[in-house]
């Protein structure tokens, strides 16, 4: 769905108010991180490197990517130190 | 799960628009979590103004102000007024610009805003160029390093003069404090900042943030960079409070240079020699710190 | 209401004062600097309760005052001439931010060469910049213009930066009586405006931001409105201060004995004293002239000047500036103003006053003289010395 915008529309100045978080940045990625649950230990440091925030964690605790925004940097499959994350190329 | 250990909160969205591995997206990350929801901040043009996302988006949960390139010292002493003559003395009021706004165009605000002791944090990450143009040179690019104004021709073999030491400047204003932070080392990062806030008067500090497109590598290498840029002693981590310098971290054996600038394209042309004399200049540079730091 | 003995500079400050200003950031440049150094002693002496910030160029000091506006505080700073250039960026960020700033600005002409007397180059040269812009002709005007000026900028459907200028010199260092208004009035005329800043605490959200060819000409229509509804709000806004001091400037472009006249002659500053005597001298003289001051250039009034050209065959327009490879901006936006009407009157170009050139009664004399001549030219800078005659000193 596009916004349609028109000055009736606009804020009284050039004020941005909505959410960056509306803009999916999955389709920049080449490479897509896999995580082995059996070899991830949950030390987070995947998470804490992230440049996109796009790892977030489930109810156990193991990291999850969030494929709507991971731009498939690697960042997370070079730190990983059991070597949990694998990048794989997008279909 | 381990024990998280730099803050949980989030105050920087996803969706925004650096590019991946992007060193400035991970500092922004760092200062928010550190500094947390009462916080405004000031960009002035820069990777960053692009990185928020255009309008009607924007990717910090904080409010924002866009300023022009060479005004953030300026702004962020504006804002601070404001903020106290409207009896919002809560809010921390930080600019966020880049290197080439603060060494270069943006010099001369931010020694205004650090004489005047404004109560404020001015942030500088340093992706050593002008990046958001397309990688020009700046005060802050590395001797040596290429850029598309000191390419890799004829005689030029990439930027000749050495980089703008702003830790030497800022130091010189006598700021309430100064810190050096590298988003490869979050908890030092982290740490340093959490403790800037709490202080009052001008506050300093130099990121390292490694550009995969501007530095010529692979963008799941920006750790790794920033790990090996402190570990070589040439983006040390230290802090300076009270007129007295206090490194954080020192490696018993550092790691060669070669180590740090093999893998960066922008320094792929230079020879054993060129890199034993940037080398030297390191080590030289490192001993000055250590002595400094004696000094105290 | 006491009368106190006032230069025009101080009669900023002292609407500044009033205005319960709560941020200044200025910096130092001739003939400005006793507005500042006299805010700096209300500051200092408690009796204004302001952020001073002694920042460290007029960029600068813009900036810290559009930084301090967007986040809602009120704001006042003052410069001149180079200082004025060198803040030309930020002029247009501050209006498309929409950040009610009020200014004061020392008319000094611009370098090269060098000259700290009057001009109105430096205030001219900023007309794109979607500042409101008032041409003050006595100190009395600059403080009362003032004070209308922040209430007309903070209006809800303007939000738009001003600038009051005055005459170097002339005004910003001659001292004449004051109607100085009670602080009560002017809290009654204009009250604190804490809606007025454009960033929100607390929330997400970004002053500034960046956008493609879909919406910036919106948002630059938001400017245009906006100047346009500055032209109710000031009328809107005199009347009331009229109401509660007895004094109105007459708005826009206040006329004298134009009624009936065969030439008038527009004036902007400090000129129209002088015009306004010469036109009472020829009426002695039976000569049917008039004059009508040029007080508000942005926005231009173009309704009033309508209604002035409709009974007048010949209008000189005294410019105190020129633009190069064109001519004096006030006649151009005069003539484009006028081009469409049924009725044009002749208009000529009198560029004059440069640098401080003294416009005595003499040459505001000879300026109506050639207005009713034969064919007065298009463009003149009349008493320049081409120095085809060579005159001796002594």
């Amino acid at each position: 769905m596009t916004l349609v915008y028109g000055e009736k529309q606009l804020p009284p100045a050039p004020i941005a108010t909505a959410s960056s978080d509306t803009i999916q940045t999955a389709s920049w990625r080449t490479f897509r991180p896999v995580i082995d649950l059996t070899k991830c230990t949950k030390c987070n440091i995947c998470w804490k490197f992230c440049p996109d925030d796009a790892i977030g964690f489930d109810d156990r605790g193991y990291p999850v990517i969030r494929l709507g925004y991971c731009k498939g940097c690697g960042i997370c499959a070079e730190e990983c130190n059991p070597e949990a994350i694998e990048m794989i190329q997008e279909p | 799960m381990a024990k998280l250990t730099i803050p949980e909160i989030e105050l920087m969205h996803s969706g925004h628009s650096g590019c991946p591995g992007c060193g400035a997206a991970l500092a922004m990350r760092y200062v928010l979590k550190a500094l947390g929801p009462e916080t405004i901040v000031s960009i002035p043009a820069c990777c960053w103004t692009v990185i928020a996302t255009p309008f009607p988006t924007t990717a910090l949960e904080v409010p924002m102000m866009d300023n022009p390139i060479e005004a953030t010292g300026a702004s962020i002493s504006g804002l601070r007024a404001a903020a106290d003559a409207m009896g919002l003395t809560g809010q921390t009021i930080v600019g966020f610009a880049g290197d080439g706004g603060t060494v270069d165009i943006g010099l001369q605000a931010l020694s205004g805003m650090l004489e005047r002791r404004t109560n404020a944090i001015y942030v500088m990450y340093d992706n050593e160029g002008y990046m958001n143009t397309g990688v020009q040179r700046s005060g802050s690019t590395p001797e040596g390093a290429w850029t598309t104004t000191t390419p890799i021709e004829g005689t030029s073999r990439g930027k000749l003069e050495p980089k703008k030491d702003i830790m030497a400047i800022v130091a010189a204003h006598n700021p309430a404090y100064a810190a050096t932070l590298n988003v490869a080392f979050p908890e030092d990062f982290v740490r340093k900042v959490a403790h800037a806030k709490g202080l009052v008067g001008a506050r300093f500090f130099h990121i390292l943030a490694p550009c995969p497109p501007g530095w010529k590598y692979s963008s799941e290498r920006t750790i790794e960079l920033g790990r090996l840029a402190t570990d070589s002693n040439v983006f040390p981590l230290y802090e300076f409070e009270g007129g007295k310098y206090k490194i954080n971290r020192k490696i018993g054996r550092p790691k060669a240079v070669r180590e740090y600038i093999e893998g960066q394209g922008r320094y792929a042309h230079l020879k054993p020699d060129e890199v034993e004399e940037l080398q030297k200049q390191v080590d030289e540079r490192w001993h000055r710190l250590l002595a400094l730091e004696a000094l105290a | 209401m006491p009368k106190l003995v006032l230069s025009g500079n101080s009669a900023q400050s002292y609407a500044v004062k009033l205005a319960r200003v709560q941020v200044v950031a200025a910096y130092p440049i001739t003939p400005q600097t006793s507005i500042v150094e006299k805010i700096a002693d209300f500051v200092s002496s408690g009796k204004l309760d302001a952020q001073y910030i002694k920042v460290e160029s007029e960029h600068s000091a813009l900036q810290a005052s559009l930084s301090a506006a967007g986040l809602g505080a009120r704001v006042y700073t003052a410069t001149s001439s180079q200082g004025i250039l060198l803040m030309h960026e930020l002029l247009h960020w501050a209006a498309g931010a929409r950040t009610p700033i009020i200014m004061g600005v020392a008319n000094r002409g611009v370098a090269a060469p060098w000259t700290i007397e009057t001009d109105h180059t430096d205030t001219i040269a900023q007309r794109d910049t979607g500042w409101i812009q008032y041409y003050a002709e006595s100190n009395q005007e600059v403080l009362d213009t003032v004070l209308q000026a922040f209430r007309i900028a903070e209006d809800p459907s303007v939000r738009l930066p001003a600038m009051i200028n005055e005459d170097a010199f002339f005004l910003t260092h001659t001292v004449e009586p004051v109607d100085v208004p009670e602080q009560e009035l002017v809290d009654r005329f204009l009250p604190p405006r804490p809606d007025i800043g454009v960033l929100k605490i607390g929330r997400r959200n970004r002053l500034g931001s960046f956008c493609g060819p879909e919406l910036y000409m919106e948002f630059r229509h938001q400017v245009a409105r906006a100047m346009e509804a500055a032209k109710g709000v000031a009328r809107d806004t005199e009347a009331e201060y009229a109401r509660l001091t007895g004094r109105d400037h007459g708005g826009a472009l206040p006329t004298y004995r134009t009624e009936d006249a065969d030439a008038v002659l527009i004036t902007m500053g400090t000129a129209s004293t002088t015009a306004r005597a010469v036109v009472d001298t020829m009426r002695a003289d039976g000569r049917r002239v008039g004059f009508a001051k040029l007080r508000r250039f942005r926005p231009f009034p173009v309704d009033e000047l309508r209604d002035l050209a409709a009974s007048v065959d010949r209008i000189g327009v005294v410019d105190r500036s020129f633009t190069f490879g064109a001519m004096g901006a006030a006649a151009t936006e005069v003539s484009a103003a006028l081009y469409g009407s049924s009725h044009r009157p002749l208009v000529t170009d009198f560029v004059a006053g440069l640098g401080g050139r003294d416009l005595d009664p003499a040459s505001v004399r000879s300026l109506f003289e050639v207005l009713l001549s034969a064919s007065p030219p298009e463009v003149s800078w009349p008493g320049l010395k081409t120095g085809e005659e060579v005159t001796t000193h002594g």
